[in-house]
């Protein structure tokens, strides 16, 4: 037993690589729609005037976001960390049956979660907040899922062979803190079925129902503290986690340096979390929040650039394996659209800028650039890598892949640009004077010129999501083609396993 | 000190904790004892404005349309005062949104009327040339949910002390109480009679029966939280 090589089990990753998949095309095939809605509002009524209330823009808007947040991003983190875990800590899932229980468990409620999610969110059961819309029951279930997640990561933790835990781990317990810690407070709520009435009636009310603990100005303060930071730990955290681990995979090279990869680590840690100030400048929040928030979000550049710089000289060297390779294009890009997304940010959120930027379609912008080239290229060039060692197969077609990286780019680019073009516009008609001092425009005249910006955005994303079915196929191809026979090497060190 | 933390996970797990909890602790708590104060003219919602506050939040309006008037001369020349903290003071959740893709709504009960709102909720178009907002014909059928409102004033009565029934300080000197019900036949009473008033100036004849049957259409209870917020 002691000298076979260790057997990895990737039973659970493979489910959270189904649910990525799924969840990714929910998610993005509504952004689709939303955007085609924007430019062309009969299709709000794509399924007719009968379900108008069901196809409506603002009651698929939540959906949108929580499907690429919590459907297909936290799918995504998922799926890695039950193939990542195991091999950077030398220890396979089948060692201990009650690991394997835990991560069958925590599949099978995520979704439950999940089908609980869509069909409240539908019937416009909502708390409002942002990526928080969920109302206390669901809460609940959302916190036993991630508590069986943080079991899922200490037990491994608990019975490792590989005492140092890569750098990769570091950023995964982040993720599992930072999201419990955020969630918690930002959910804190009162089922309004507790009250009684002065002539003594209880449990009034629709029962899943609830009251923010906290009200105006406070609750905006929390909820951004948590908005902001559900990215942090969410979109930036975790796929940082995937990066640190795939791209010296794939490409063989080592990270380029340790102390570099410390210093982002710690200082992300701290420095992010202050940045959700920026959401409410020139609001009734306190001024020195709000100059906190601004400040602390240019600062955040440097740990962002610091993840971001040690990636792509972890390819020194070795740069034509970007023209060789589409998954390390991917990857590349991915670290490019990162850097390029966290210095755009900063620039939002000084406040100048921001007086122009906030409200419009910059800021959309800004978040897809972030999440269409970050975070997506980042979790398929992850799933890209998992699935020849999952599935025992070879990926299916290398070309389809290529022709795949260049659509989404076209894509990407086309997203960002128009949406930037579209923000800065409005925002300049908004604040815009006549010679005599009146505003120059009606509100209504600066969402008709939108209407080229917001039609070339919805092409880009139907672009993105047209490579994102791409990716489904390849990998489906992959999974169903006949297994290769040669095994990998498994039994070496931790940066070569 | 950190090759040391990578080999303890336990110690390491703290040590992220700390540092990402430390923010948190100095920004957000000082806030909580100053900004939940209620400026003077400033009211909790009746049961009827509350249930259609609650059809905002169900059909996301937050999503396009913020609630926020930032201090600038372009807002404040189209949309009037801007925000104070402390106009916010009954807002559970706030409705601040993060996109303008319609305009602010901080203050559109000062120069919307219930007409306009009925006109403007059946086809946007109509009223707004070039509108991309869609129709939201579904209100005026589906009835609002007045037992749920009455269960948070409840909630937020005995909670958060919100003062209903009670007299509450107006900016011309005289105070104004917002009633809420002792009981759910007494508050569904209170939320009717309100919406009769709001009824008797709408056209659709649909909704004036429904009102005259006792139900609320959603529209009704939409309308009469439009006409609060000023």
């Amino acid at each position: 037993m002691e000298n076979r090589p260790l057997e990895y089990d990737y039973t659970v990753a493979k489910m959270f690589m189904f649910t990525t998949i799924v969840l990714g095309i929910v998610g993005m095939l509504i952004g689709v729609i939303l955007a085609f809605q924007l430019a062309f509002p009969s299709v709000n009524l794509i399924l007719g005037e009968g379900l108008a209330e069901y196809t409506n823009f603002s009651r698929l808007r939540p959906l949108h976001t929580d499907a690429v947040i919590f459907g297909f991003t936290l799918s995504g983190i998922f799926a890695t960390w039950y193939y990542v875990g195991q091999r950077v800590l030398k220890v396979s899932m089948a060692e201990s049956k009650l690991l394997m229980a835990l991560g069958k468990l925590h599949f099978w409620l995520y979704l439950v979660v999940v089908a609980a999610v869509v069909v409240s969110l539908f019937a416009g059961v909502t708390t409002s907040k942002e990526y928080a819309e969920f109302e206390w029951p669901i809460d609940i279930a959302v916190v036993v899922v991630w508590v069986i997640f943080g079991l899922s990561i200490f037990g491994l933790i608990g019975i490792r062979r590989e005492k140092s835990l890569y750098i990769s781990v570091w950023y995964y317990i982040a993720t599992f803190l930072g999201i419990a810690m955020l969630y918690l407070f930002n959910n804190m709520e009162i089922p309004t079925m507790l009250a009684a009435s002065p002539a003594g009636e209880t449990g009034l009310g629709a029962w899943y129902h609830s009251v923010s603990m906290y009200a105006g100005t406070n609750d905006a303060l929390v909820q951004w503290w948590y908005g902001h930071n559900a990215v942090a730990f969410g979109f930036t955290v975790p796929i940082v986690a995937m990066i640190y681990y795939f791209l010296p995979k794939e490409s063989g090279q080592a990270i380029y340096s340790y102390k570099l990869s410390l210093l982002s680590f710690w200082g992300l840690m701290f420095v992010y979390l202050w940045a959700g100030g920026h959401h409410l400048l020139y609001s009734t929040v306190p001024d020195w929040m709000q100059t906190m928030g601004s400040i602390f979000s240019v600062i955040l550049i440097l740990p962002s650039w610091g993840s971001a710089i040690n990636m792509l000289l972890t390819m020194k060297g070795e740069w034509q394996q970007v023209a060789a390779s589409p998954l390390i294009k991917f990857m590349v890009l991915g670290s490019t659209f990162y850097m390029f997304s966290t210095l755009e940010g900063p620039i939002q959120a000084i406040k100048s800028v921001n007086a122009i930027a906030h409200f419009t379609d910059w800021i959309v912008g800004h978040v897809h650039d972030g999440v269409l080239g970050w975070v997506g290229f980042m979790i398929m060039a992850a799933l890209y890598h998992m699935a020849p060692r999952v599935f025992k197969r070879e990926i299916y077609s290398k070309s389809l892949m290529a022709a795949q990286f260049w659509i989404q780019t076209l894509g990407v680019v086309l997203y960002f640009t128009s949406m930037w073009i579209a923000g800065i516009t409005q925002g300049m008609m908004w604040r815009a004077h006549d010679e005599f001092g009146n505003l120059a425009y009606s509100f209504v005249d600066t969402v008709t010129v939108l209407h080229p910006y917001y039609t070339i955005r919805g092409i880009g994303g139907l672009l993105y999501l047209i490579g994102f079915f791409m990716f489904a196929y390849n990998i489906y191809k992959t999974m169903s083609a006949r297994p290769v026979e040669e095994s990998e090497l498994q039994n070496a060190s931790p940066m070569g396993a | 000190m950190f090759h040391w933390l990578e080999k303890h996970p336990f110690f390491f797990a703290v040590g992220v904790f700390v540092t990402i909890a430390f923010a948190g602790l100095i920004e957000i708590l000082p806030n909580f004892a100053e900004a939940s104060r209620p400026v003077i003219g400033t009211k909790p919602y009746s049961t009827l404005e509350l249930a259609g506050r609650h059809v905002y939040i169900k059909n996301s309006c937050n999503a396009c349309h913020s609630q926020l008037v930032r201090p600038f001369k372009s807002e404040t020349d189209r949309y009037g005062d801007y925000s104070l903290s402390g106009e916010y003071a009954y807002d559970r959740p706030f409705l601040w949104g993060s996109k303008r893709t319609g305009p602010d709504l901080m203050r559109v009960g000062n120069y919307r009327t219930t007409d306009w709102h009925e006109n403007h909720m059946k086809d946007p178009a109509s009223v707004v040339p070039g509108s991309i907002m869609p129709a939201y014909r579904w209100m005026f059928t589906n009835l609002a949910d007045v037992e749920t409102a009455y269960a948070e004033q409840l909630t937020v009565a005995q909670f958060f002390s919100v003062p209903y029934n009670k007299p509450v300080p107006m900016k011309d000197g005289s105070t104004a109480v917002v009633k809420m019900g002792s009981s759910l036949a007494d508050a569904q009473a209170l939320a009717l009679e309100e919406a009769k008033a709001i009824a008797a100036d709408m056209k659709d004849q649909d909704v004036k029966d429904a009102v005259a049957r006792g139900e609320i259409p959603e529209i009704v209870a939409l309308i009469a939280y439009m006409n609060s917020l000023k």
